[in-house]
């Protein structure tokens, strides 16, 4: 039982009795607007000669929860020019108190060589790994596509509390759990890495190269009326240490700036600048909090004030964040989107936008293309259009290019840019089925770039995209209500290649290579639940069930190593390199099919001397059957016979006289 | 194949039967009136009229003359088959299940479920010659069991009787004496209440469907578990091919307990498994919910499938089946 729910407020006045109940009086009710102060829990003690305050007093409050919000509340609050209060909690007194006057040098701790946290990447067969979450237990596996199954890595139950995710290069294996978060990796096992306390905490998200992970919490508040809590930490995640953390109440975080949309959005901070993970920034109420990693703290020490600011989004490799501002007053401020440079905050492009209902960003995985997806009302109000500004972030001068579709009243269900490539595809259409068209930025016409359209696939079964993350291939998708109608098109040469389904699937994820497919229905259903692997052309490879199934993830790769001279060489050589392995998927099926058949004749023996045991039993027990059944021979159950009886009928008869010609002998 | 669509029960079905010369099969379902079809085209014969409550199983004697029908009105009833005049009936203190003759039609093992405080029973009942003779009086009554027995069937030789049911244990008990002799074994045998069983042709071996989503196939007089073949969905009904190395189970989820509202029309499969590799070969789709019954043909050309929509479909076998072979790899 300790003291932690006492604060100290230091720097009060010193004062004489006289004025020591209206001094009370005044430090009661700031404190006791912040929470409730226990029955006679407000002393300020007194000298007790000149009666006068010591300038301090202890509160105490029900709840350590009260008390430290106390704390955070009103350490710094200004009485008046010379007293701001410092406030602490009774129990760290004790602490910094037991500091020992001597510096004693750390202690050196032997070399331990760490885990080998790549050597998923070296695996010879050049397989991926995929986490799924099932049940209680959380296992990883190899999918072995040649053997058309999945191999298991490592399996745990109840290896987290809540959920589990990868770390964005896949070095990592997070979990979530009442206290923190953990990560894990290594070779083969998973070892435990780090870990990062947090209690009840939510939600986690890493930044993209992965140095830093960021844990929110929200707590219920004790007062009904109050907002929750939110915490949010962000830790180094090789050292376990706390780089920054924020506190505040819910309020504080919820986007949406004035629409005012109650509700935290994760991830919260959105990381910028690609993989350095230099930049993270935030949506505030007429601002955007953009923080660097250097120093963990707001670039120049100030947000970009953007007034009426709605949405940003990042470039996904350069230090540029999008964002929209809607219409206001009526029309007579227009909507604009802008780009801005980061650390410089310098706005490097921006277009004003007109009668403006909605704005959506999409960036392309490059960083070379930004579409601005915009609703526009007509005139009348009555109806909506949509269409798109297209800029192409890499040109000089960043050009945008205003671009509808053929019927601009279309509604756009889905929108999706080729990963390093310069395609992109829509769906769009009122009806029950869809059209879903496909363009091409890099069109020339007149020496400038434009878009272009490639084809138009009408009435499909579709409402997702997901394209490969090599490009090149899509799968459109019909979740939902279309019950997982699968299609894997070829872009290039813009043909099908095959259909598929999978009745009632939730989730649609590209492996990273984008060799194979993973179609899954989750515990949203309550049957058939589980998991199915496609080849990136279509062929089902393998399926399998999982009751209470919660969640399939790929291990994401870190980026190629080659050059891209490189990998056009590879590309090139194709062939060359590939009858290597054509002749080593040769060997390894051949393999399986001599396991398979032995494993089958073995069961045939199996079998066969089951049936001899039992045909022997049978010929003994005849006589006995033949008893019960009053002496009938009767003992054909295996076969029935059928015999062909000819019947002869009796159609008709006549009587014919035929002359006889007795000369023509 | 196009299977015919037989729609002569009004509510689900629950049990199907040949006869033994397979020319004849016979139906049950909760609507009270139990029928007979001809097997060859699904025309329907006749039907029994004089339960009172739903069917849950019938069995035929082996020259087709009599049926024995079990029912939640708590009776049991014989039948003249040709006639469909009602010949005999058992009354029970609780709804009766299964019926199953004996080698020779002589007697009979029918079950009862647990109702107003009576426990569960398996009663073996004498089955006369001449109907004159014929009594309600319980040659053997094996009692002591605590879930409900869905099934009870005849051992090789009469010697044994066999029961499987809600406990999920399958238990085989002396026809002369009552008593337990074998257990199956808790581990390995099914998790969750088992729905039906199926005995092979020369009583040696049998197959049990379980809501466990899988189905066990048995030695009969060890109780050794042979093979087992899994599903994704529970099983309520299972047969062997008489013929064939093949073994067809059915199921789904119960009407009550779906919470899903985008059912695929007509996608209910009956599937089929390879007996001995444990492999599924293949599927017939077509019922628009559970799968509740199924029985081969004893020419091992046909089967027939009977759903929780009420429909009794009958199938003949493309060419193809009959050439599947598992020896052969992709």
């Amino acid at each position: 039982m300790g003291f932690s729910n006492i604060i100290v407020v230091d720097n009060l006045p010193v004062v004489p009795p006289e004025k020591y109940e209206k001094l009370e009086n005044v430090v009661r009710k700031i404190y006791s607007q912040i929470g409730v102060i226990k029955e006679g829990g407000l002393w300020m003690p007194t000298h007790p000669e000149t009666k006068k305050t010591y300038g301090y007093c202890f509160i105490e409050y029900n709840t350590p929860q009260e008390a430290e919000l106390a704390r955070e509340k009103t350490n710094g609050y200004k009485l008046d020019k010379s007293h701001i209060f410092a406030v602490n909690m009774f129990d760290d007194f004790e602490k910094y108190m037991k500091v020992p006057d001597e510096w004693a040098p750390a202690e050196i701790k032997p070399y331990t060589p760490g885990e080998n946290l790549l050597k998923w990447l070296t695996d010879d067969k050049a397989r991926d790994q995929f986490v799924i979450r099932a049940g209680t237990f959380t296992e990883v596996y190899w999918n072995d596509a040649r053997r058309a199954m999945p191999e298991l890595v490592y399996q745990k139950q109840y290896w987290t509390d809540s959920y589990i995710q990868w770390s964005p290069l896949g070095t990592h294996l997070a979990t979530v759990h009442r206290q923190g978060a953990q990560v894990w990796g290594g070779d083969d096992k998973f070892v435990r890495l780090m870990r990062f306390a947090h209690p009840q905490v939510k939600l986690i998200d890493f930044s993209p190269g992965e140095k830093y992970l960021i844990t929110y919490s929200s707590q219920e508040p004790s007062n009904p009326r109050d907002t929750h809590r939110v915490v949010l930490n962000i830790f180094d995640v090789r050292t376990g240490k706390v780089m920054r953390d924020f506190k505040g109440s819910a309020d504080d975080f919820t986007t949406g700036g004035n629409m005012g949309v109650s509700g935290v959005s994760w991830p919260i901070f959105r990381w910028g600048g690609g993989r350095d993970d230099k930049y993270f920034a935030r949506l505030g109420k007429n601002v955007i909090s953009v923080y660097e990693t250097d120093t963990f703290s707001l670039i120049d020490k100030k947000s970009l004030k953007v007034e009426n600011v709605v949405d940003f989004s990042w470039s996904p490799t350069d230090p540029i964040i999008s964002l929209f501002v809607p219409e206001l007053g009526g029309g007579n401020q227009p909507a604009r989107v802008s780009l801005v440079q980061i650390p410089g905050k310098e706005e490097i492009r921006q277009k004003n936008l007109f009668s403006v209902s909605d704005c959506k960003m999409y960036w392309q995985n490059n960083g070379e293309y930004l579409a601005v997806q915009v609703d526009r009302y007509t005139k009348t109000k009555k109806s909506i259009y949509t269409g798109f500004e297209l800029f192409r972030i890499k040109e000089r001068d960043i050009p945008i290019e205003v671009f509808e579709l053929e019927n601009k009243n279309d509604k756009i269900i889905a929108f999706a840019w080729e990963p390093k490539g310069h395609r992109f595809a829509v769906i769009h259409g009122d009806g029950p089925k869809p059209d879903i068209s496909f363009y091409t930025m890099k069109a020339v016409n007149n020496n400038v770039s434009r878009v272009s359209k490639l084809t138009t696939l009408k009435g499909k079964q579709a409402n997702a995209l997901f394209w490969s993350p090599a490009g090149r291939f899509i799968v459109l998708a019909g979740l939902k209500g279309f019950n997982g109608q699968l299609e894997f098109f070829n872009v290039d040469d813009l043909e099908t290649m095959a259909t598929g389904e999978h009745f009632m699937a939730t989730d649609i994820m590209w492996d990273p290579t984008g060799r194979f497919l993973a179609t899954a229905v989750t515990s949203v259903h309550e049957m058939e639940n589980g998991f199915q692997i496609w080849s990136f052309n279509g062929k089902l490879i393998y399926k399998i069930s999982k009751d209470h199934f919660y969640q399939f993830q790929w291990r994401p790769r870190p980026p190629s190593l080659l050059t891209p001279e490189k990998e056009e060489d590879i590309s090139k050589n194709l062939k060359r390199y590939s009858k290597k392995y054509e002749q080593e998927d040769l060997d390894v099926s051949n393999q399986v099919g001599e396991l398979e058949r032995k494993r089958r004749t073995q069961l045939q023996e199996e079998w066969q001397g089951w049936v001899a045991k039992w045909k022997q039993l049978h010929e003994e027990e005849r006589a006995y059957r033949m008893e019960l059944r009053g002496g009938e021979e009767s003992d054909k159950e295996e076969e029935a016979e059928y015999k062909e009886i000819e019947a002869e009928e009796l159609v008709d008869v006549t009587e014919e006289i035929v002359a006889f010609d007795l000369d023509q002998e | 194949m196009r299977p015919v669509l037989m729609k002569g029960h009004e509510r689900p079905l629950t049990f199907l039967k040949y006869n033994r010369d397979g020319d004849l099969l016979f139906s049950c379902a909760k609507d009270h009136t139990p029928t007979v079809w001809y097997a060859s085209n699904g025309d329907r014969l006749g039907t029994y009229r004089g339960h009172n409550g739903a069917l849950w199983s019938c069995d035929v004697s082996c020259h087709s003359t009599r049926l024995i029908t079990g029912s939640a009105d708590q009776t049991a009833k014989l039948w003249d088959v040709q006639t469909g005049r009602e010949l005999f009936t058992f009354r029970f203190v609780a709804p009766a299940r299964s019926v199953d003759f004996a080698i020779g039609d002589h007697l009979a093992v029918i079950t009862t479920d647990s109702f107003m405080g009576k426990t569960p029973t398996a009663q073996v009942k004498r089955i006369a010659e001449d109907l004159q003779d014929q009594t309600e009086e319980s040659a053997l009554v094996i009692s002591g069991i605590t879930g409900r027995i869905n099934r009870a069937v005849w051992g090789p030789g009469n010697r044994t009787i066999i029961t499987a049911g809600e406990d999920a244990t399958i238990r085989i008990w002396d026809s002369e004496t009552g008593k337990l002799l074998k257990e199956s074994d808790k581990e390995a045998g099914h998790q969750k209440a088992i729905s039906s069983l199926s005995k092979s042709l020369d009583w040696s071996h049998f197959l049990t469907g379980s809501l466990d989503k899988s189905a066990k196939l048995w030695d009969a007089r060890t109780l050794t578990l042979i093979k087992t073949y899994v599903t994704e969905l529970p099983v309520n009904a299972v047969d062997m091919s008489p013929t064939l190395d093949n073994v067809v189970i059915g199921g789904g989820q119960d009407a009550m307990n779906v919470t899903m509202t985008d059912r695929r029309a007509g996608k209910f499969e009956a599937k089929f498994f390879h007996k001995i590799l444990q492999e599924e070969i293949g599927g017939v789709k077509g019922h628009f919910g559970p799968i509740n019954a199924l029985a081969f043909n004893p020419d091992g050309k046909r089967f027939s499938s009977g759903g929780e929509d009420g429909y009794v479909r009958l199938h003949h076998f493309d060419p193809e089946y009959f050439n599947i072979k598992m020896l052969q790899l992709r």
